[in-house]
């Protein structure tokens, strides 16, 4: 169960974290804690257990060991594939789920770069993959967390695209003062564009500052056989 | 006789509630869809109704078929009561159960219990089912919950089109049909599942014609 951390200058701490599917193990006692106003990145090779952390962090899935946020502290999450095929639901509908007015839905897709004009009463389903991540981050943002777990920002999105979306997500949790988690497989955009870089491959292989993820022997630590760090007190 | 159609409704709801509970049941253990499901658990329930009445033409045809001209005023005011309840309790939890379809864990992050909100909108749906036996009968009443809804998702771009266009759609389906039956002199059922599906089909037309123009 998630608790909250009384110590304001952490915003979470994760303690002795162990998480299994199918009783397989996925994440084996992660410890780490982030600071507010951090960008703090997950990366790993596939089925590292990086979307079972987010999982974990949200309190979806049962885990053994501690997460404590920050009390108060709001939490945004996006998940990294929505099933909009079947329904159709217009941008505004779906931005209108969190209770904002139509003004505040005009203005916050405004800031993602989209023509509020020209998206607002399309279908999600017809969004192409761009515009479908901008109205995410619209729906992320709107309501205005304090730490926003987005699980592949750019899933979907082709590579011109991609770092648009990327410093518009960066002007944009900086501007809001919004401490980001994120995804990412990509890790020239993790170095580009995170503080921090939390690497997982069934356990925790590697945690630094993102600059130092495209150093061959990080990325070997990242993508090669599992070697499993004792890093002691890590934090962000 | 008309206590007979009150006790046939107040059974059939509480069919219903119960297949709702196995099929919610049964999703949460499997993952299956719900319509997978709901077309098995239709079969089985199909079966077994044959199985009781099979010596009994007379109440299996009434059961398959329906019989509009059985229901009294007070099964009619008990249908407009429960529709407008359903309407109500629909609106209240609509939210929940679309996000809860477009991803569970988004639904889930919100603070939504999406298998509470799966099961409240199954019981609806049985409610719903147990009012259209009445007038289309077992056979056909999938048609009154499905098409409709999918003639009306084929031209709607958003959802409040979708929910509007959805109750116009089983309106006009189920007055024509019994208006053209009550013409005709022959069972409503079959009439009104023409009517929908002659809808469904314009619906069709319609999509294509914008996607030609547009």
């Amino acid at each position: 169960m998630a608790t909250e951390n009384k110590n304001d200058d952490y915003i979470l701490n994760v303690s002795n974290l162990t998480d299994e599917i199918s009783n397989k193990p996925i994440i084996n006692n992660l410890n780490f804690k982030i600071k507010r106003g951090i960008t703090l990145a997950i990366v790993g090779p596939n089925g590292a257990g990086k979307t079972t952390l987010f999982r974990a962090l949200l309190n979806l899935v049962p885990y053994t060991g501690k997460i404590e946020w920050n009390r108060k502290m709001k939490i945004g999450y996006v998940p990294q594939v929505l099933a909009v095929r079947d329904i159709p639901i217009s941008v505004k509908e779906f931005l209108s789920f969190k209770n904002e007015s139509e003004s505040d839905i005009k203005a916050v897709l405004a800031s993602v770069g989209l023509d509020s004009d020209e998206v607002v009463d399309k279908s999600l389903a017809i969004l192409s993959g761009g515009q479908m991540r901008r109205v995410l981050i619209a729906w992320a943002i709107v309501d205005k967390p304090d730490v926003l777990l987005f699980d592949e920002p750019t899933s979907g999105v082709d590579l011109d695209s991609e770092e648009a979306i990327y410093g518009m997500l960066r002007s944009l949790t900086a501007k809001n003062e919004i401490t980001l988690l994120l995804i990412s497989h990509d890790l020239h955009i993790v170095r580009e564009y995170s503080d921090y870089a939390l690497a997982l491959n069934k356990c925790l292989v590697f945690f630094g500052e993102s600059k130092e993820v495209m150093n061959p022997a990080t990325q070997k630590l990242i993508y090669g056989e599992p070697i499993c760090k004792e890093y002691g007190d890590i934090h962000a | 006789m008309l206590d007979t159609l009150v006790f046939s409704l107040v059974v059939a709801a509480a069919v219903g509630a119960r297949a709702a509970v196995l099929i919610w049941h049964l999703g949460r253990v499997t993952k299956l869809s719900f319509e997978t499901l709901v077309g098995a658990t239709f079969t089985l329930a199909l079966a077994i109704g044959i199985l009781l009445f099979g010596d009994n033409l007379d109440a299996l045809e009434e059961a398959l078929f329906g019989d509009i001209t059985a229901v009294g005023v007070t099964e009619a005011v008990a249908a407009v009561l429960i529709s407008v309840a359903v309407i109500f309790l629909t609106k209240l939890i609509y939210r929940k159960i679309v996000l809860g379809l477009i991803s569970e864990e988004l639904a889930t992050s919100k603070g939504i219990s999406v298998a509470r909100t799966n099961l409240l909108y199954l019981l609806l749906v049985s409610l719903t089912v147990a009012i259209g036996i009445q007038i289309t009968g077992t056979l056909l009443v999938g048609f009154l919950v499905v098409t409709p809804a999918a003639a009306a998702k084929i031209i709607s771009t958003n959802l409040s089109r979708y929910f509007t266009l959805s109750a116009i759609f089983g309106l006009i389906s189920a007055v024509s049909g019994i208006l053209l039956s009550s013409y005709f002199n022959v069972v409503p059922g079959p009439l009104v599942v023409i009517s929908g599906i002659t809808l469904f089909v314009v619906a069709i037309i319609i999509r294509w014609r914008l996607k030609v123009t547009s």
